[in-house]
């Protein structure tokens, strides 16, 4: 028995080292087979209660149609964690901490920019890719993260691209406004959005002057006063960057101030969403949203529109689902690339992206040194009986647009 | 900016504020007379709000028309909550009714974050977008009617205090309540009706608010602090305080949006409340402390 003790313990000192080692690698080898194979964890952050809860829950519809159609063309499918960020920067970021300790390698979201900042901060603490779906502020892609990517368009971006449809949009129906009065949300979004449009406009040439500017709380439940106070200005048509339900509270309180301004121009949320068309029936019919889209002639578009349709009929698709899509689009292909789900392999390959079989207008997804998409370009949509109509650039049009806006007293 | 349009903006601002006041008109009865500070007020508007959203879903049935019937509801369910809930801590120290209260309202918030969602509901009535041109004037049908119908339930509680013996009662218990044990008042039950009442006033001015405002289930908090704003301003316990309240505030933010920036027009609700705490910290009605 001693014998064998002792012939067991020379054994084992020499096996000791070899056992232990050969029980860490064992131990190891579940982080590692996590590391390299297996699905992606996607964490994606949305505002989904709250007051930005309408367009949260609008940009989820992407997310539930990503899985088929990737497994469609050939992407992995993706583990999907969500978190709702409650329209709230530090419950954005919490849950972006918490998503990461639950093992997400990839966070996605989170629609609104104050709180995809938020987030970004995480995921370059944490050394997570952190894939924008939308969000404009451009200081999030001008701090030199290094994990932090964004396949939306910035402020700028957008009111140079609207700027532009605008005069499409003017020379194309004959009638332009003189004067717009500017009503805006002041949250980040916003008011970055505010920040832009003064260094853009002398330089577009553009018909119109801007009378005032008002800024108001995108939460706020009362907007009679603003739009007291814009039809005080006698300007021929309203400027806008708002949110949802601001908007609908914005058109509700034109009808009943019985101002019916030549056109709305927005350039932001709100004016398209399925909520706002629901909501108001004929009253919504009208507004000019000059805002990233889709290409409606490109492969994955027509599938993306048609998964939409089989499971959502009667929803149409909009930016949201399209820019959360797209979101995942990016993981996906990134994950196929790089072979692994370490993150730093996944941040370096969603830096190589080059997706040309894409859903947004323009040549394709991919990265500038920033990790911005430099490519994106904007479209011009109607609010036409319930529907969505492209009615700027001419290339992607397939509608022609009607303006001035019927007047809100003249539909039945 | 044209003249008609301040006083477009005022009267707007007139409305919205008689509403608000009949808001605190509740939380002013219920601390009164209970003495207890209802950090739930808001929340239990936004049941008020809800009941009358399932309500005009299902049935159609007007907000205005449904005033009554909400209000009687918030009655029996405030009248049992101070019966079984809220009696047992009336001698407890402050904070254990403040916890309570705040348990209360967190339960109510996240009960209908369940049942209905974070989605925004909203009531679009027949007239929901009418309006009334009184020459240059034009004033919001919705916030016409329901600033009328503030105006009726207000006064009829204050003909109730005045005039009913329960109402003499239940004041004589709120100005003397040993007295009111002494002279053989049943106390217990004069606080249930006054919690009743409360929420009864804020279940009225849920129906109304719903004309004007989409609910969601966070929106309670957000009222439950106006609702503290105005009773503070108007005077803790006051009820003429309380409606006068509401019409500063609804005046102050509607006239602040105007001649400042509409971003803050809760800040000059505020800078109000400041001023009154500075000056007259027992509000404008309210009765100085010894």
């Amino acid at each position: 028995m001693s014998v064998t003790r002792n012939a067991s313990i020379t054994l084992n000192r020499r096996g000791l080292l070899a056992g232990a080692a050969a029980v860490t690698t064992a131990m190891a080898a579940p982080a590692i087979v996590r590391a390299q194979g297996g699905m992606l964890k996607v964490g994606v952050l949305l505002p989904r209660s709250g007051a930005q809860a309408g367009i949260g829950q609008d940009c989820y519809l992407g997310v539930e149609l990503a899985n088929p159609i990737f497994k469609s063309i050939g992407l992995p499918e993706l583990e999907i964690m969500s978190a709702d960020t409650e329209t709230n920067v530090e419950v954005a970021r919490s849950r972006a901490e918490k998503l990461i300790a639950d093992g997400a390698q990839l966070l996605v979201g989170a629609f609104d920019s104050g709180q995809s900042s938020a987030i970004a901060q995480v995921a370059e603490q944490k050394g997570i890719p952190f894939v924008i779906n939308i969000a404009a502020a451009p200081p999030i892609t001008e701090q030199g993260y290094k994990f932090v990517f964004r396949n939306f368009p910035t402020g700028p971006m957008i009111v140079g691209d609207a700027l532009a449809n605008q005069k499409e949009v003017f020379a194309e129906s004959g009638s332009a406004p003189k004067t717009v009065v500017f009503m805006h949300v002041n949250d980040t979004f916003g008011t970055s959005m505010a920040q832009s449009l003064p260094n853009l406009l002398p330089k577009s040439n553009m018909p119109y002057t801007i009378k005032e500017t008002i800024s108001y709380d995108p939460t706020a439940r009362d907007l009679s006063v603003e739009i007291s106070k814009a039809k005080a200005t006698g300007a021929d048509a309203l400027l806008v960057v708002s949110r949802l339900n601001d908007a609908i509270l914005l058109t509700r309180e034109l009808v009943k101030q019985r101002w019916s301004p030549m056109g709305i121009l927005s350039m932001g949320p709100g004016w398209y969403e399925g909520q706002y068309l629901k909501t108001l029936g004929k009253l919504s019919d009208g507004p000019l949203s000059f805002v990233p889209w889709y290409d409606p002639n490109k492969k994955l578009s027509k599938q993306l529109e048609g998964a939409l349709a089989k499971k959502y009929p009667g929803i149409n698709m909009n930016t949201n689902h399209i820019y959360t899509f797209e979101a995942l689009l990016i993981a996906a292909d990134a994950h196929k690339r790089a072979k692994t789900t370490d993150p730093k392999a996944l941040a370096e390959a969603v830096r190589m992206t080059n997706i040309t079989d894409n859903v947004s207008p323009g040549p394709g997804i991919s990265f500038d040194a920033k990790g911005q998409n430099v490519n994106l370009k904007n479209a011009a949509i109607q609010n036409r009986g319930g529907k969505l109509v492209a009615v700027a650039p001419k290339a992607a049009a397939n509608a022609k647009v009607e303006f001035p806006m019927r007047p809100y007293d003249k539909r039945s | 900016v044209p003249a008609e349009i301040y006083l477009n903006v005022a009267i707007s601002g007139l409305l919205t504020g008689l509403v608000y006041g009949l808001m605190a008109l509740g939380l002013s009865v219920i601390f009164g007379v209970v003495r207890v500070v209802n950090f739930a007020h808001g929340e239990m508007m936004t049941v008020a709000m809800y009941i009358a959203v399932v309500l005009f879903a299902r049935l159609g049935l007007d907000p205005l028309l449904m005033m009554l019937p909400i209000a009687a509801l918030l009655f029996v369910v405030g009248y049992a909550m101070q019966m079984v809930i809220i009696n047992p801590f009336i001698s407890r120290p402050e904070h254990s009714q403040f916890m309570l209260m705040v348990a209360i309202a967190i339960i109510i918030v996240n009960s209908l974050l369940m049942i209905f969602g974070p989605d925004a509901q909203a009531v679009q009535t027949s007239y929901s977008f009418d309006s009334y041109a009184l020459g240059p004037v034009i004033v919001d049908a919705t916030k016409l009617y329901a600033g009328v119908a503030a105006i009726l339930v207000a006064a009829a509680l204050f003909a109730f205090f005045q005039y009913a013996p329960v109402g003499k009662a239940i004041r004589a218990c709120a100005d003397n309540y040993t007295g009111a044990l002494v002279v053989g008042l049943d106390v217990k039950q004069l606080y249930a009706l006054s919690f009743g009442l409360g929420a009864a006033c804020v279940g009225a001015a849920g129906a109304i608010i719903v004309l004007l405002v989409d609910v969601t289930p966070p929106l309670g908090p957000a009222y439950t602090l106006l609702a503290f704003v105005i009773v503070i301003t108007g005077g803790m316990g006051s009820m003429p305080g309380a409606l006068l309240g509401g019409v500063l505030i609804g005046l102050t933010e509607a006239m602040a949006g105007l001649f400042f920036t509409p971003s803050a027009k809760s800040m000059f609700a505020f800078a109000i409340l400041v001023l009154v705490l500075l000056f007259r910290p027992q509000g404008i009605m309210g009765k100085r402390l010894t």
